[in-house]
């Protein structure tokens, strides 16, 4: 039997992942289910005619270097910078103003700085944030930016990947279709880390709304033309659509398929120095968003021997590999493959009568 | 049948170092070597010592390329007669210890060979470097190893150039081979990368262990790829990075570059042509390390090498 998983999105609730029970789970649930998919069905039919609905946005933020040894982020907003291909980022509705985020990351090389702090409890990165939080801020505030796009690489074969924090961030789902619909040079992926935004700690939080773009495969410290391309190309993709948005385009009700975020997974280590005694396993290095099975193959020890994924399900792991993550203990992140029905989204007391009509 | 003038006796290498992690977030060769100081019976051979050996420490705890200077460059005659004091450069008074472990660098006491086992961000595959075009016993080893590794494909960088030789760390050792694998992200372990690495590591004793058993190496040639140039990226008046290696390069190490072929673009989409007088063959293409060195890529010219025949000699 089928238990359908709901999410509340902004009091409209979504069909999300399917789960299997047995029998006698089923009836336990029974009643339980059936009161529930009446409500389902009732908010159904409401959700073919809802619209999720908000203000147009007018300050908007792309910044790169957050980690300053990620360099395609970096290269753009050093252009945009210096007036250079700064056009595009002007649309009819707004300019996306470019942020260099960690200048002196940026200027040493490095993810993050290594330079004494001004005082012992004040590592520049905290100084940098507070600056950050107070120039696109306050974080939770009227007065913060209205969307933040975080430009970052990663070392893991993740082609152009939106990172989020809640699966009932329609607005961002919406933008994340209009990626996949027409972005050609990278596929592109989204992966929600379900945080509430007093938890979540990046840059892209400040603001009212925002993501993070993750384009890889990128060594750190270099760039890549193609990979330039790709975060170019997913720059101006996030850019249209909010100027879609905000000249009052109707964007119907949609499906995506994102990757919600399970658990971290270390690499195998020695039992008693904790020192790394494998790496990812062939079969699985470069296979970001493609299903593990419970038994494949996820690393292989140095000594030869393969350690099999010990899971109960399906998962699909992501950031493979990634090499900032290695001091994280991490070798990987996995996630469940999740449907998420969004609403029909519209501007609410917009610029104008753009766009399909209801 | 061999002519017994084209065979060079030459003495049996009895003391071989292997070195990891002269760059410390170059991961096979720190993984490599960490299990070969644990397990030295996994490395050791009849006949001669092989001592493997982290030259870096300082930098591979901390998974970067190096500490004050890179190492990799360190083992000049200034360096190493400097006076030993707390104020050197952490890497160079590594290199003095080196020198003093493994060398003296020129002398009679140096280590036979030395192997030093690096990574690159450039997709160049496995790769062996070379100092000298005159070294038949190393140009024997890398046919040796050419060949044991078929089908997968294994250059040889000849580094033999009055500027652009630098002074690694293998240089202390009588006869230095640089081992370079790649594409590999600084930072990573790529389990395809490291098997490579391995296996190159083993025909290379398997040929030192032959020879020194009394084996003879006919005369052959190998192809080189000669060093003959360096560079750098295109820059603005203020010396900043104006342009990108181009797609059409990117990732074509060791291929033809022909005079009008795409090099760089700039970031405003300009493709800026290769303009030399003949066709070139670049490797290290946008190795992440080398932004700072002002180095792209490195040109090189292909080059067969006639090699002699060798044995051991019997003293």
């Amino acid at each position: 039997m089928r238990l359908y998983n709901t999410v509340e999105l902004r009091g409209y609730t979504a069909i999300t992942d399917t789960v299997h029970l047995s029998e006698r789970e089923a009836e336990r649930h029974s009643e339980h289910n059936y009161s529930k998919l009446r409500v389902r069905e009732r908010y159904s039919s409401q959700m073919d005619r809802s619209m999720a609905c908000s203000p147009p946005l007018s300050r908007v933020v792309v910044s790169g270097g957050t980690h300053g040894n990620e360099l395609a982020g970096v290269c753009l907003v050093k252009e945009w910078l210096r007036g250079d291909s700064a056009p595009c980022l002007e649309r009819s509705s707004f300019t996306a103003q470019p942020l260099l985020a960690n200048p002196r990351a940026t200027e040493q090389g490095v993810q993050n700085t290594t330079l004494a702090p001004p005082s012992p409890s004040d590592p520049y990165e905290l100084v940098r944030a507070r600056e950050l939080d107070s120039l696109l801020g306050p974080k939770g505030s009227d007065e913060a930016v209205d969307f933040i796009c975080d430009l970052h690489n990663t070392t893991a074969n993740m082609g152009a990947s939106l990172i989020l924090y809640s699966l009932s961030d329609y607005f961002c789902l919406h933008m994340l279709h209009h990626l996949q619909t027409h972005m050609q040079l990278a596929p592109v992926y989204c992966v929600v880390f379900e945080e509430p935004p007093s938890a979540a700690y990046s840059l892209d939080t400040i603001g009212k709304r925002g993501l993070a773009l993750e384009v890889g495969p990128l060594p750190h410290g270099l760039v890549r033309a193609d990979v330039l391309s790709q975060m170019s190309e997913g720059v101006k993709l996030i850019l249209d659509f909010i100027d879609l948005f905000n000249r009052g385009t109707l964007f119907p009700p949609c499906q995506v398929e994102v990757y919600r975020k399970l658990e971290g997974l270390d690499f195998p280590r020695e039992l008693q120095s904790g020192e790394l005694n494998g790496t990812v396993h062939p079969e699985r290095q470069d296979r970001d968003f493609r299903v593990l099975n419970p038994g494949d193959p996820l690393f292989l020890r140095f000594d030869g021997e393969t350690v099999r994924f010990k899971g109960e399900r399906p998962v699909y792991p992501f950031f493979i590999n990634e090499a900032a993550y290695y001091e994280k203990k991490l070798a990987l992140w996995t996630a469940e493959r999740v449907s998420v029905s969004v609403p029909a989204l519209r501007v609410r007391g917009g610029l104008g009568g753009a766009g399909g009509g209801d | 049948m061999t002519s017994c003038h084209n065979y060079e006796s030459l003495p049996a290498a009895r003391r071989v170092a292997i070195f990891g992690g002269t760059h410390g977030n170059e991961m096979s060769g720190v993984t490599l070597v960490n299990q070969w100081i644990k397990n030295e019976t996994e490395i050791q051979r009849p006949g001669f010592q092989i001592k493997p050996f982290i030259t870096n420490p300082r930098a591979v705890e901390k998974c970067t390329r190096y500490i004050d200077t890179d190492l990799n460059r360190a083992f000049t005659t200034e360096n190493l007669s400097a006076e030993k004091s707390e104020d050197l450069p952490y890497e160079v008074s590594r290199a003095q210890e080196i020198n003093r472990l493994f060398g003296p660098k020129g002398s009679q006491e140096a280590y036979d060979v030395i192997f030093d086992l690096h990574n690159t961000t450039s997709n160049m595959g496995g790769t062996l470097i070379l100092e000298s075009s005159k070294d038949d016993c190393n140009l024997q080893m890398v046919h040796y190893v050419q060949n044991a590794l078929i089908p997968m494909s294994c250059s040889v960088l000849l580094t033999e150039h009055p500027t652009l030789k630098y002074a690694a760390s293998r240089s202390v050792a009588k006869r230095p081979v640089g081992v370079e694998v790649g594409p590999q992200p600084h930072g990573t372990i790529r389990g395809d990368v490291l098997d490579t690495m391995k296996k190159i590591i083993k025909h290379a004793l398997d040929f030192i262990q032959l020879f020194n058993e009394g084996k003879e190496f006919s005369p052959c040639t190998v192809d080189v790829y000669r060093i003959t140039e360096s560079v750098d990226y295109p820059r603005d008046k203020d010396g900043n990075i104006s342009a990108m290696i181009h797609t059409d390069l990117q990732d074509r190490d060791w291929q033809a570059l022909n005079p009008g072929d795409p090099m760089f673009l700039t970031f405003d989409g300009r493709t800026i042509p290769y303009e030399g007088d003949s066709t070139v063959y670049p490797t290290f293409i946008n190795e992440a390390a080398y932004y700072e060195k002002q180095q792209a890529f490195v040109i090189t010219r292909k080059e067969t090498l006639t090699v002699k025949g060798i044995r051991v000699s019997q003293t």
